[in-house]
């Protein structure tokens, strides 16, 4: 009898192999595993994990059912309240959301709600289970813009509700953050992503790609000449910060959105497709998020040795856990409470190394972290060819500076209610990290359903 | 897919197509640009808009081969389509949003170095449409790849042609054809110059000793061309700007041309081994350490 402490673990491809490939890291549960996984689950009647699930789907639920070997009734379960259960169970942060409230927790691992989840999502696009279509049009017409999680969750919403919705996006491929940034080695393309928007598409979702919204054409011609009745705007926090450092526009520095975009969309890891990315053989990537891993480990698998700089210590880094332990695994060397000042040139304007200081924790700042200092005179240099700058993203003011009354805040985020995505001008609702700045997967999707609830709320009593 | 509607060799190294994007024709207005990528593998590539057709829903572009990607779009015929075709990007050029009344009372000085004729047109263009009258200078290596002379001629108030081996017209580079204008007296309130970085930088420096305020069109590596990953990035009054939004169009006598030209060789030496690739079919195989392709 497996001890009922301990979850059941998961398959992963050996840390040294897949430091050198892209293939993904986790392969997740068979079925096997995961009902033996699921009979973990007591089925709380109160249950604590689902007030951690910001869209609340009915965890217990959808176990019972896995516990049962009923995969796709499970899977019913959790399209009650999620678009996109095999990207969120592979990407969402569960130790800070369901899982850090899970009952078998408190004395021993938390069940492994996320591969449950993943695995529910794997089963159902393997064997082809799909979502109900509407059985005709309302002829209510919906421009979504951007292909991301939000986009995508509200498009699929509203055509399940008959609408008739055209999606419109600035890049050339669909998806958003979920193909420019998270790499293949955590959600694959082709296995999951792209079969997930076939899924939007099957409901009647029209696409429309290389269409940049307040330059190819903007909301007010939307509506006005192409007829659109109301317009969802999940245009994400795409906008890459700089520290404004010496040296820093100097050849080998780059965002980590530059870095990840040659790699994740234009395939720059793969010598069939002409874009090119320079690897780097020692590279700093400063910050501590999800991007700055990613940018890591894709750096490591082209080959460099890899440092991740950061000015906090290992506790306050924001990343998931599973993605910090899986990095170090790798050979990623995490150079913590430390902060870059410059960054040196050579004669031909590549980077050649950084000088970088020491840090302390302090009292707490506004974000409840302890706010890091510098150590005086603690500088020292790094022998370095490439950095890469993960410092956050905000929101690209092109949507709202060509928008007529449009609010935005202080921080270029675009002013909607948490309920139903109403922005300041009628018929125009938005969601995501366009609203929130750069937050998560599940949260984008949530505000995707939000904004389609408010726009049915608007349309359905014209 | 973007239909080709005209594949055409302007000169022995510069290709014109006319493409089927309407949205892009609908929008565009003179200095903004397209992002081109020719199929699934293909890189994207920005090219400046050199005429448009709203109508038609029609967009010109022009372009030179320097490297692996723009050689293999010379393959492309009439009837082939780009699979993608993005636009327009950037921001018009500063003109555009003036008061016609008042540019009027302006003397436009346009200079274009090599395909640097293709995005100064559209400009000189819609200038003649607003009744204005400008002087445009283009300038090449030889007669042979001056382009676009018919309609640079035709929009042009005095249109002046410079070859620097001297096959053509004005003998010499376009700066010497600048101060040769300054000196007979002409009175210019504002130059654009467009062309590679190296002759806009000196254009810049001919300016500044002239007082000419002076535009100049940057033309750095992208990727997405809608701010989103900042590889375009350019000092502008020791400022770190995005080319693809808030340009491409900067105050020519601010821009650091050094850090520009360092900026644009980033990726010389892969694209040297992607060069080669292309011309050399199966038989490269990079690495050997022989050929340079290495680092
Ligand atoms: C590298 C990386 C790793 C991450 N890892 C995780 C993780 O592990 N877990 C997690 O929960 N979250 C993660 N995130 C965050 C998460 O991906 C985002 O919060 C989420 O994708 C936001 O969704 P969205 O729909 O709001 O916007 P996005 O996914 O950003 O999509 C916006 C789309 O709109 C398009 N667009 C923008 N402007 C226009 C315009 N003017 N016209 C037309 N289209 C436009 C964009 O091209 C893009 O496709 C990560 C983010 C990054 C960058
Ligand atoms: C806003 C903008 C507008 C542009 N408009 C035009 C246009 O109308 N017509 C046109 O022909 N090109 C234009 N360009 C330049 C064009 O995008 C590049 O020539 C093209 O991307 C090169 O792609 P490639 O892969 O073939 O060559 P790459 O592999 O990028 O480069 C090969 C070699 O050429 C050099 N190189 C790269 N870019 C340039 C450049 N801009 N000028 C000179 N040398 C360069 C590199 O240093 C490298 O050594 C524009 C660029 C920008 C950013
Ligand atoms: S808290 Fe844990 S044990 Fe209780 S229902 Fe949720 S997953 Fe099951
Ligand atoms: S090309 Fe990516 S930000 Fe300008």
């Amino acid at each position: 009898m497996a001890d009922v402490l301990k979850r059941v673990p998961v398959r992963e491809q050996d840390a040294k192999e897949r430091a050198a490939n892209f293939e993904e890291v986790c392969y997740g549960y068979n079925k096997e595993e995961a009902m033996e996984e699921a009979a973990r689950c007591i089925n709380c009647k109160n249950a604590k994990c689902i007030t951690g699930c910001p869209v609340a789907i009915n965890i217990p639920g959808f176990i019972a059912q896995v516990k049962e070997g009923n995969i796709e009734e499970a899977y019913k379960v959790i399209g009650e309240s999620s678009a996109l259960p095999a990207i969120c169970g592979r990407v969402c942060p569960q130790e800070s959301q369901c899982e850090c409230k899970c009952i078998r927790g408190i004395k021993g691992d938390p069940v492994s709600i996320g591969k449950l989840e993943r695995f529910v999502a794997d089963y159902a696009l393997e064997h082809d289970i799909k979502p109900a279509k509407a059985d005709k049009t309302n002829g209510h017409k919906v421009a979504v813009i951007g292909s991301g999680p939000s986009g995508l969750t509200c498009a699929g919403d509203l055509a399940k509700l008959g609408y008739e919705v055209t999606v419109f996006e600035a890049l050339h491929e669909l998806g958003g953050v979920l193909v420019y940034g998270i790499p293949e080695f955590r959600l694959p393309k082709e296995k999951v992503v792209k079969k997930e928007i076939e899924k939007v598409k099957e409901l009647g979702v029209k696409f429309e790609t290389n269409v940049v919204i307040g330059k190819s054409t903007t909301i007010d011609q939307l509506m006005e000449e192409e007829d659109f009745e109301a317009v969802f705007i999940g245009s994400g926090a795409g906008l890459p910060m700089f520290m404004g450092i010496p040296g820093e526009t100097a050849n080998g520095v780059f965002s980590a959105n530059e870095y990840l975009t040659r790699s994740n969309l234009m395939k720059a890891f793969d010598d069939n497709y002409d874009t090119p990315i320079a690897a780097g053989k020692k590279v700093a990537v400063v910050g501590g998020g999800n991007v700055a891993m990613d940018a890591a480990r894709t750096a490591l698998r082209l080959g460099a040795e890899v440092h991740i700089v950061y000015r906090r210590s290992e506790a306050e880094l924001p990343a998931r856990v599973e993605e910090v332990h899986h990095a170090k695994e790798e050979g990623v060397i995490f150079d913590l409470l430390t902060n870059p000042k410059e960054i040196h040139v050579d004669e031909n304007g590549w980077v050649k190394g950084m000088t970088v200081i020491k840090m302390e924790l302090g009292e707490p700042d506004a974000s409840g972290r302890r706010r890091p200092v510098e150590i005086p005179g603690s500088e020292y240099e790094i022998e370095l060819d490439t950095v890469i700058m993960s410092l956050g993203t905000s929101p690209n003011p092109l949507i709202a500076s060509t928008t007529k009354g449009l609010e935005t805040n202080r921080r270029k985020c675009i002013v909607a209610e948490e309920e139903n995505g109403q922005t300041s001008k009628a018929a125009v609702f938005a969601g995501g990290d366009a609203v929130t700045g750069a937050a998560t997967v599940i949260l984008a999707m949530g505000a995707g359903k939000a904004g389609a609830k408010g726009i049915h709320e608007l349309l359905s009593e014209k | 897919m973007y239909k080709i509607l005209k594949a055409e060799k302007l000169a022995a190294n510069i290709y014109l197509m006319d493409v089927e994007a309407p949205r892009v024709a609908k929008h565009c207005e003179p200095g903004q640009f397209v992002i081109v990528k020719m199929d699934e593998k293909g890189e994207r590539i920005p090219l400046t808009i050199c005429d448009y057709d709203r109508e038609a829903g029609i967009v010109t572009i022009v372009f030179q081969p320097v490297g692996a990607s723009t050689t293999k779009m010379t393959n492309l015929k009439a009837g082939d389509a780009f699979r993608d075709f993005t636009g327009p990007l950037g921001r018009p050029s500063e003109f555009v949003e003036e008061d016609v009344e008042e540019l009027k009372k302006k003397k436009f000085l346009f200079v274009a170095g090599g395909v640097g004729a293709a995005p100064v047109y559209p400009q000189v263009k819609w200038l003649k449409e607003h009744g204005i009258d400008v002087d445009v200078i283009v300038g090449s290596k030889t007669k042979d790849l001056l382009i676009l002379e018919k309609e640079m001629e035709a929009v042009a108030g005095n249109y002046y042609p410079c070859t620097d081996d001297g096959t053509y017209g004005h003998a010499g580079m376009v700066t010497t054809m600048v101060d040769e204008l300054v000196e007979k007296g002409n009175k210019y309130d504002v130059c654009v110059a467009i062309g590679p970085m190296i002759m806009m930088k000196f254009t810049c420096l001919t300016t500044k000793k002239h007082d000419i305020p002076t535009i100049v069109s940057m033309n750095p590596i992208m990727v997405d061309g809608t701010g989103m990953c900042g590889a375009c990035r350019v000092i502008v009054g020791g400022e770190v700007k995005f080319a693809c939004v808030d340009g491409p169009e900067f105050d020519g006598h601010l821009v650091d041309f050094d850090n520009a030209m360092k900026r644009q060789q980033m990726y010389k030496t892969q694209e040297g081994r992607a060069m080669l690739k292309v011309q050399e079919g199966d038989t490269h195989h990079g690495g050997c350490g022989n050929c340079g392709g290495e680092n």
